[in-house]
């Protein structure tokens, strides 16, 4: 089956929806064009999962794609370039199954402005979606910015009572980072055009990859977009516009915002911050990696003390995110495989725990926890779904959380780059205080006394409400026990980003060796030794 | 059938009905009080694995079979299959799960009856022989730890499967994060193993394993047994095994005594090869268990609830078993684990039937108007109850001498072994040997005296309850009767397969020739030289005295005085008894040291933190920026651009500290 244009097809659909929400008169109009238009990007989206093969990506080639010639020609190399590959295919699928479910979860909930809401919500889409698709670095940047807008208005508008705070908040500290970006990108781009793209700026993904960058300029451009993608994460200590965000976000925008928001931030991590600059990557891997830890673990403690469900649920975030970090600073393939797979786990999981507060949201128009209490007996099914995706949070085997933490935690045991058994057994104990926090959780709102009359009457999931969590539900069984043909997917591209890093690493590391001190430094005998022999690996592979 | 598709469906059956019971019972209403239907459907699925087992037990030829479902997870070295395992010690736990388990599905039919979860109930039951059996069959340590931390979650659904009491929530709880301490350690044991030899794969483990540095076996060994404590409530993780009880009995009996809490001892008979190499935390287990056995053991003389002196004791026999394990004798920690399965799943059962007696005789209080409240669980208020439920007491009668270790019953053989093997391991150089003997030696001279208290205390004397000339509790239906009868017969004769060296020449030894054999997968420490035959009667000879000794003071006491007894023990030991009584204050220790300042901190202290240092500064520089838009706002017109012109100064500031 080959559709031409898939992959744009699945970036813009969502867009010539919104013109259809737009153009749609009536409140119900506008509902079901959204759902349709998300649905019909879904079942397009199939097609990517089946167009792709991962073993032709060995060597990175994007398949599915689509490019234009350069926007600017002979003065910038920049171009509207998309496709699929191992790195971004599941992201995308994730992104384009949210969709639908974000659109009908705002069914009830959101009592006003439908038309703009809708509307932004499927301009939203476009924007994550082209955020993950784009091999043009400046492509990616205009995608990256243009899910601020939307996602602002959603907080802003349809937000709770803090709401305006919230979303100046969340636009102003993205776009402190995304600016940086910018900068650092722009420099980037001249750098690598002098270098290599006979002195024609160039956004060009594969030619930046390329580009041998000297590891004297690496630092500070590899902390600048560090730092855009950190405060997307959000790591610690950039996370506290999270709380606030989620809290006040109607719950379609808090299931976008954990579900595929803020894995911008860890993708940008592996897909640019990575390849770009290998040495500084490996340079400043420890400090993201202990600031990973310490999200891990300060998030879990911090989640535990909170009194509203929601926030917990956003804290966990901060914690279970660190994770995702953590494992891709770990620079071994089990790691960053499982970095892959939680970022796909844990849109999956806390979308569903924030679809279900934002169910019980409805029904009380409270999020205290102190507020619930034995709704196991009210509400059963409810209960059940709840327990589900706090069990899959937790990292119960046999659901899709423990893949992507055991393989991270697994995979960085043996990182040679951290070489830090401690902290990977401090960020081991994230395992523990995650059943702690969510159980927590459940004891106060699902079990105990049914003694209030509001929860005693309280109304079992409906056919819509079921529909919404089916899905997800059904995900988190069946990637906890088949994740294979998930990782599958991303397995060799993986394997070939960590080849070509380390390639990269080491020849910049010679280079700098030699222009530096040349007649100083002489390689002894082992150390040319481990270079020869990554060459020859590199070679045969 | 090949063994390698039998044993995918003994594992997959207990989904199968755990998945029709609680997947049914929860979206269509209707099927809820189908009782005869659910009870049906989820014994079926546990006898049926356990009569393929037998099958596969009868037919099992001597080499481990291997059966490969599918490709759990790969990525990068790192490979996981869902592989099952078929040897020896699998064919005897996967019985002992499935057997003991069927019993207790048939027993929670008749038990259960008017619940109105009673749905949920088989459900969580079948999963958690789902579980269970993974972890006993599984091929590698990642599909055991699935099992491990399944029946983890199993037992959390089920001891606060009556939620509407927040205590019973409260105990779920704290068992699953106790437990999941265990596993934290469980988790760093595989990260070492497979950053040493690339696989998890028992296999390997026990080929490529061996050859570890020492330092990473003797890391390895700890943090499997701190896995151990966790799961198999030893110390300093037990405290969640008592309060457990909250769950229905059958659980009790099931999960809380014959089954999962033996896991710990499973895991380290699977691996004894490699822990027999790390013999310094051999020692480590060889005394927490000895010291966790007599520390229960005391405990267990002073409880008045039957359950906690049955869970009491469950602890202190499973530190008999880790004693067994920490002197290399890692069969006979099976072999105890199988016996006290029968016996302590009879007590338990037993419990559970006097229980649902009392119950009766609550509820008539109650509907009478008498307004006593009676606690159905508290042996004060009971006695007398052998003419009223004549089976359920010759039942606990007879598993009561068998745990007491009367010679003949299934207690004693296995008791005597481990007590011969601490004592044989003392005087071939482990020094440790002696001293755990001697410990374990006053363990079941304890253990036969708390036994006998409670046995005296329920059926024995007069009725203690309100009104007991009017008011009469009945015996259980056969549902509940047949279960106590077949365990009562097996702690008869279970012990049979285990007959001593000295009785019979080692020939009849069953249990040592099929797990520890010359092709047994379990290893065990080997000695220079035999114990004297005339020493080994003389040992077999002192436990027999022990346990007939404290059986008959038991008898004497508690018969004549009644619970005025205890009185007079309160004010012999004192203190000692008042530390007893409060369980040595573990909890209170790991409230004041650990969880409140942990929660409290988090509270008081990370959570302002993060209010008003971490978002405080966030804030701050936020207010400060707008300030400095403030007078640039007279050239601007709105607010978004005065944003944005502090944002681009915020910026090329930024960028400036960076480049200079």
């Amino acid at each position: 089956m080959n559709i031409p244009y898939l992959t744009s097809i699945v970036i813009f659909l969502p867009l010539a929806g919104a013109l259809l929400t737009m153009l749609s008169r009536s409140e119900s109009a506008i509902k079901w064009s959204a759902l349709g238009v998300t649905s019909l990007t879904f079942l397009v989206s199939i097609g990517l999962w089946m167009g792709f093969d991962p073993a032709i990506s060995t060597s990175m080639a994007p398949q599915l794609a689509d490019m234009t010639g350069s926007w600017f020609p002979d003065m910038f190399d920049i171009k509207y370039y998309v496709g699929v590959d191992g790195l971004n295919l599941l992201l995308i699928m994730l992104t384009t199954l949210l969709g639908p479910i974000v659109v009908l979860s705002s069914w009830t909930y959101i009592g006003k402005s439908h038309k703009p809401y809708y509307t932004l919500l499927l301009i939203l889409q476009t924007g994550v979606t082209g955020v993950f698709a784009s091999y043009d670095i400046f492509l990616f940047y205009i995608f990256f910015e243009l899910t601020l807008i939307p996602m602002y208005f959603i907080i802003g508008i349809w937000g709770g009572e803090n709401r305006i705070y919230a979303a100046v908040k969340f636009v102003l500290y993205t776009l402190v980072g995304s600016l940086l970006m910018l900068v650092a990108l722009i420099y980037l781009g001249y750098a690598a055009g002098d270098a290599i793209n006979a002195g024609v700026f160039t956004t060009d993904w594969f030619k930046l990859v390329a580009f041998q960058m000297p590891v004297d300029m690496q630092s500070w451009l590899f902390l600048l977009f560090a730092l855009a993608f950190a405060i997307k994460v959000p790591l610690f200590p950039l996370h506290t516009w999270l709380p606030d965000a989620h809290v006040q976000a109607p719950t379609g925008g808090s299931v976008i915002l954990a579900g595929v928001l803020l894995k911008m931030g860890t993708y940008g991590l592996v897909r640019f911050c990575l390849p770009f600059f290998p040495n500084a990557a490996q340079e400043y891997a420890m400090m993201f990696a202990v600031l990973a830890v310490i999200g891990i673990i300060y998030g879990a403690l911090v989640s535990r003390a909170q009194s509203d469900a929601k926030k917990l649920v956003a804290y966990s975030s901060v914690s279970h995110l660190g994770f995702v970090v953590l494992g891709i600073f770990a620079f071994t393939a089990e790691a960053m495989q499982g970095a892959m797979i939680q970022m796909i786990n844990h849109g999956i999981s806390t979308g569903a725990l924030f679809l279900i507060v934002g169910m019980l949201y409805e029904r009380r128009h409270t999020r205290e926890m102190s507020d619930f209490g034995g709704l196991a007996k009210s509400v059963p099914v409810l209960t059940f779904f709840m327990i589900l995706s706090v069990l899959a949070s937790a990292g119960l085997p046999g659901l899709n959380g423990f893949v992507g933490e055991f393989l991270i935690l697994i995979g960085s045991f043996k990182s040679t780059v951290l070489d830090s058994l401690f902290l990977v057994a401090l960020a081991t104990t994230g395992v523990i205080l995650a059943a702690v926090y969510l159980l927590y959780m459940v004891f106060q709102m699902f079990w105990g006394p049914l003694d209030k009359e509001e929860n005693a009457t309280m109304k079992d999931l409906n056919a819509r409400e079921l529909v919404l969590l089916l899905p997800l539900a059904a995900l988190m069984v069946i990637m906890g026990f088949f994740p294979a043909p998930f990782l599958a997917k991303s397995e060799p591209a993986v394997q070939d980003l960590l080849q070509k890093i380390e390639t990269k690493r080491v020849a910049a590391a010679l280079e700098a060796a030699e222009s530096d001190e040349m007649t100083q430094w002489t390689p002894d005998a082992e150390s040319v030794g481990v270079i020869e022999e990554i060459v020859a690996n590199t070679d045969s592979k | 059938m090949q063994p390698e598709m039998l044993i995918k469906l003994v594992v997959l059956l207990p989904l199968i009905g755990a998945a029709i019971n609680g997947l049914g019972g929860l979206f269509v209403p209707a099927l809820r009080n189908k009782e005869g239907l659910i009870g049906m459907i989820g014994t079926i699925m546990v006898l049926l694995p356990f009569l393929i087992t037998v099958y596969l037990f009868i037919g099992f030829q001597g080499d481990a079979i291997i059966s490969n479902a599918f490709t759990w997870m790969a990525a990068g070295d790192l490979t996981i299959g869902f592989d099952y395992r078929i040897d020896e010690l699998s064919l005897l736990m996967t019985m002992i799960v499935t057997g003991v388990g069927s019993l207790i599905h048939l027993y929670s039919a008749g038990y259960m009856h008017g619940d109105d979860g009673y749905w949920r109930f088989f459900a969580y039951l079948n999963l958690f022989i789902f579980a269970m059996l993974n972890l006993v069959l599984g091929n590698n340590l990642v599909v055991l730890f699935l099992g491990w931390e399944g029946v983890g979650l199993c037992s959390y659904l089920l001891i606060g499967f009556w939620y509407k009491d927040r205590n019973n929530s409260k105990a779920a709880s704290k068992a699953f994060i106790m437990n999941r301490i265990g596993d934290f350690a469980f988790l760093l044991a595989m990260f070492i193993i497979f950053r040493e030899i690339g696989s998890l794969d028992f296999d390997a483990v026990l080929t490529d394993g061996l050859t570890m540095s020492q330092g990473s076996i003797t890391a390895t060994v700890l943090l499997l047994f701190i896995g151990a404590t966790g799961k198999s409530a030893q110390i300093p993780l037990f405290t969640w095994l008592p309060d457990a009880m909250a769950g229905p009995t059958p659980v009790s009996a099931l999960i809380h005594a014959a089954t999962m809490v033996t896991s710990g001892l499973y895991l380290l008979a699977r691996l004894s090869p490699l822990v027999l190499m790390a013999p310094g935390v051999m020692t480590v287990i060889a005394i927490v268990g000895a010291v966790t056995a007599l520390v229960a053991a005391t405990i267990a003389i002073t409880q008045n609830d039957i359950k906690k002196v049955l869970a009491y004791s469950t602890v202190s026999q499973l530190g008999y078993m880790f004693l067994a394990t920490g002197v290399g004798a890692f069969y006979v920690a099976i072999f105890h684990v199988m016996t006290h399965a029968f016996f302590k799943g009879c007590l338990f059962l037993g419990s559970g039937s006097v229980i649902h007696g009392m119950h009766e005789v609550e509820h008539e209080l109650e509907h009478d108007g008498h307004g006593h409240h009676l606690d159905p669980q508290d042996m004060r208020t009971m006695g007398g109850l052998k003419k009223f439920m004549p089976a359920t007491r010759m039942t606990f009668l007879i598993s009561t001498l068998a745990i007491a270790g009367i010679p003949g019953l299934a207690g004693f053989f296995s008791k005597d072994e481990i007590l011969f093997k601490a004592f044989e391991a003392g005087t071939h150089g482990i020094d440790v040997g002696l001293v755990v003997w001697v410990v374990g030696l006053i363990t079941a001279f304890l253990t036969a005296v708390y036994m006998t208290r409670a046995y005296v205390l329920t059926f024995e004397g007069e009725p203690r309850w309100p009104h007991a000339d009017k008011i009469t509790p009945h015996e259980s239906p056969w549902t509940m009767t047949v279960p106590l009868w077949v365990l009562a017969g097996m702690s008869v004769v279970g012990g049979y397969l285990g007959i001593p060296a000295v009785i019979a020449h080692g020939d009849l030894n069953w249990i040592h020739h099929w797990l520890a054999g010359e092709q047994g997968p379990v290893a065990e420490a080997a000695f220079e030289g035999h114990v004297a035959l005339a020493v080994e009667w003389g040992l077999i000879a002192l436990g027999s005295l022990i346990a007939i000794m404290g059986v008959w003071l038991g008898w004497r006491w508690y018969s004549k005085r009644g619970l005025s007894f205890d009185e007079k023990l309160a004010a012999r030991f004192g203190g000692l008894y008042k530390l007893w009584q409060g369980k040595y204050f573990f909890d209170e220790a790991y409230d004041k040291t650990i969880v409140r300042p942990l929660i409290g901190g988090s509270i008081h202290g990370l959570a302002p933190f993060d209010k008003y240092v971490i978002d405080g500064l966030v804030n701050f520089t936020g207010f400060f920026t707008r300030g400095a838009s403030f007078t640039l706002r007279y050239l601007q017109t709105g607010l978004v651009q005065s944003y944005a012109v502090a944002i681009v100064f915020g910026v090329v500031l930024l960028i400036w500290l960076m480049l200079f």
